[in-house]
């Protein structure tokens, strides 16, 4: 089957700084993509490219299998490339009609009497939350009146909305609790059963079993490989995250340190 | 192993679609979201304190209130277009000097080189607002707080009109500017009176004074009132009905996300520094229509007066939130106070202690219904 986006062998170095080396990456319909890595892996190098933030400095980006050249998250965005960012995605003292339309927002009547279509607005607001299960009492109610579950529920629904074939998702669960973790993540299934392809990045492993249905581990800015959530265990991924050698050299020292210690006492 | 997806969740199940469901939110829960309460109930407790104090003492004729619309229409006009700028997250404290460059540039057109004052005003519109749209290009591209550019403006265009003035004309002030053009349609459009058939019948029945030759006290309701009212009108259907309204509140929310959905940030900003000069344009022909002359310190410190108006209004210091029509009930307080304090007998200055204890309880008082607003429920 076609991947909806793919990246061919992408390097992406800045200066003299190497982020990303010959990566290759896909993303299928009706697929979650789970990305893990430490701090500095090139995670966020990865998201830039995807979403036309940064292009790639070797290597060739595809979608639907032609090669695509996004300069602008504009761009991407009108390919149906929707990117929702971890903290970024909404503006808490505006109401959740205006935010979910803001830049997109829906008119009525002639020039210049052009108005804001509000009453259209808050139904179709309210029918797609009432589908991920949320119920909003008053659509003019401020953002910052909703859970952070909620508000990265709103910020992915309003993606799909707007004609995301992919999400590309940025620690969408890092900063909030269980339950609401939960929600989110439940609505992250619902997207994958809709058919649209999603790429998760997260720090957070259990979160990522919940959902995935195959992981890319990135290290030092290379793939450490891709497998499906069958062929690996959470041991397995957890090791690698946490930089599993390192970690065991670092035991060994300690140990080491403590004999040492023992014998010169 | 998706064991946080099988775990109970505290979801609520969507019911459908019907509009059935669109409710909202009871009267009064609404009523305490809206920015412009804390201002509305302030102007009834002050006319309930003044009516009080000095309920018999004219205040409250015709001519009284006459008096107050005028005094807040002069800052409301400007308070209207702040309202918008502050909305979006930036100040500007160089509104006093605009005042004073474009009345100096509408008396030099028309006395010194002779334009028609329909020209100068012109001119002076054109210029101030390029100058404003330069205060919000320097703001945009420097990134620096538009606190520190105005405030470099305020400086600059005031020594300007001084220096300017007087290397041209050779004094500070400029007066004869209507003498210069009597027959102006400028001078009813900005210092006209309205109504004069319904104050000829006032003055009549008895209800404003008469002069000794048998004319009303009052020729008309002041057509700067009107101006104050349509660009408050104006203003809030920007604000509540336009898209453009919609980035306001949303760059003074968090500007890093409106850019994000592509609202033309900068563009934003740099219009409403252009329209708030553009107001202080406004003002300057008003006052100049009225009173025929200028000086070259007119419009100092009316900034403040304008950001008092609009942070009593309800719009928050820090942006994203507020209303034009909580700035016309600032300047009305504004106005009703100014005024009414003469009526009471207590010594006017302390206008200004009032003025400096109500911007710290409104500052207050906002922050608490922002907190209120953005609460998790």
């Amino acid at each position: 089957m076609q991947p909806i986006i793919e990246l061919r062998n992408v390097s992406k170095s800045f200066g003299t700084v190497v982020a990303l080396q010959d990566l290759s990456f896909a993303v299928h319909a009706g697929e979650v993509h789970c990305l893990l890595g430490d701090n500095g892996a090139g995670k966020s190098t990865l998201i830039k490219i995807l979403s036309g933030v940064h292009p790639p400095s070797k290597g060739s980006y595809l979608i639907g299998g032609e090669p695509a050249h996004i300069t602008s998250p504009r761009q991407a965005l009108d390919r149906g490339i929707a990117t929702v960012y971890q903290d970024l995605a909404m503006i808490p003292l505006l109401s959740i009609t205006r935010n979910f339309f803001l830049g997109r927002e829906p008119m009525k009547g002639v020039s210049p009497f052009a108005r804001l279509d509000v009453a259209h607005a808050d139904r179709i607001v309210v029918k797609e939350l009432a589908e991920i299960g949320i119920d909003v009492r008053d659509p003019s109610q401020a953002v910052g009146t909703l859970s952070g579950g909620e508000r990265q529920c709103l910020a992915i629904a309003r993606a799909v909305h707007f004609g995301a074939r992919v999400l590309i998702l940025d620690e969408p669960t890092s900063a909030l609790g269980v339950h609401q973790a939960a929600i989110v993540l439940k609505y992250v299934a619902q997207a994958r059963s809709r058919g649209l392809g999603v790429v998760f990045i997260s720090h957070n492993i259990h979160h990522a079993f919940a959902v995935a249905d195959r992981f890319t581990l990135l290290n030092r800015g290379r793939s450490m490989g891709t497998f499906p959530r069958s062929a690996v265990t959470r041991d397995d991924v957890l090791h690698v995250m946490a930089g599993g050698e390192d970690l065991r050299r670092v035991e060994r020292e300690i140990s080491e340190l403590g004999a040492r210690r023992m014998a010169s006492g | 192993m998706s064991d946080i997806l099988k775990s109970e969740l505290p979801l609520r199940k969507g019911a459908g679609s019907d509009s059935a469901r669109l409710r909202r939110a009871p009267l009064l829960a609404r009523a305490l979201r809206r920015p412009e309460l804390g201002a509305l109930s302030g102007v009834i407790l002050i006319y309930l304190i003044f009516f009080a104090v000095a309920g018999s003492s004219g205040m409250f004729t015709v001519e009284g209130q006459i008096n107050i619309l005028t005094v807040a229409a002069e800052i409301g006009i400007i308070a209207a277009a702040v309202a918008l700028l502050m909305i979006a997250g930036e100040f500007d404290l160089s509104i006093g000097s605009m005042i004073g460059f474009a009345g100096v540039i509408i008396g030099l057109g028309t006395t010194v080189y002779g334009l028609p004052l329909t020209v100068s005003i012109l001119l002076a519109l054109v210029v101030c607002a390029a100058i404003g749209a330069l205060n919000g290009y320097l703001t945009v591209k420097t990134g620096l707080p538009s606190f520190v550019v105005t405030l470099a403006s305020l400086f600059i265009l005031r020594g300007l009109a001084i220096s300017g003035t007087r290397y041209i004309s050779g004094y500070t002030q400029i007066s004869k500017i209507t003498e210069s053009d009597p027959e102006s349609p400028m001078i009813p459009l900005f210092a006209g009176k309205v109504g004069q058939g319904f104050f000829r019948w006032m003055a009549e029945v008895g209800w404003i004074g008469t002069k000794p030759n048998g004319a009303p006290s009052i020729e008309g309701l002041p057509v700067s009132i009107l101006w104050w009212i349509a660009l408050t009108a104006g203003a809030t259907w920007i604000l509540l009905r336009t898209r453009f309204g919609n980035w306001i509140f949303a760059v003074g929310g968090d500007a890093v996300a409106a850019l994000r959905v592509g609202v033309p940030v900068n563009r934003v900003k740099i219009i409403l520094f252009s329209l708030t000069a553009a107001a202080a344009v406004l003002f300057a022909a008003t006052q100049i229509t009225e009173v025929g002359s200028t000086d070259t310190l007119r419009g100092t410190l009316k900034e403040f007066d304008a950001i008092i108006a609009v942070v009593i209004g309800g719009t928050l210091l820090t942006g994203g939130y507020g209303s034009a029509v909580g700035a016309l009930l600032g300047a009305l307080i504004y106005g009703t106070v100014q005024i009414g304090i003469l009526y009471t007998g207590v010594d006017s200055d302390l206008f200004k202690v009032f003025l400096g204890v109500m911007v710290l309880l409104a500052v207050l008082f906002n922050n608490y219904v922002r907190r209120r607003a953005t609460q998790e429920r």
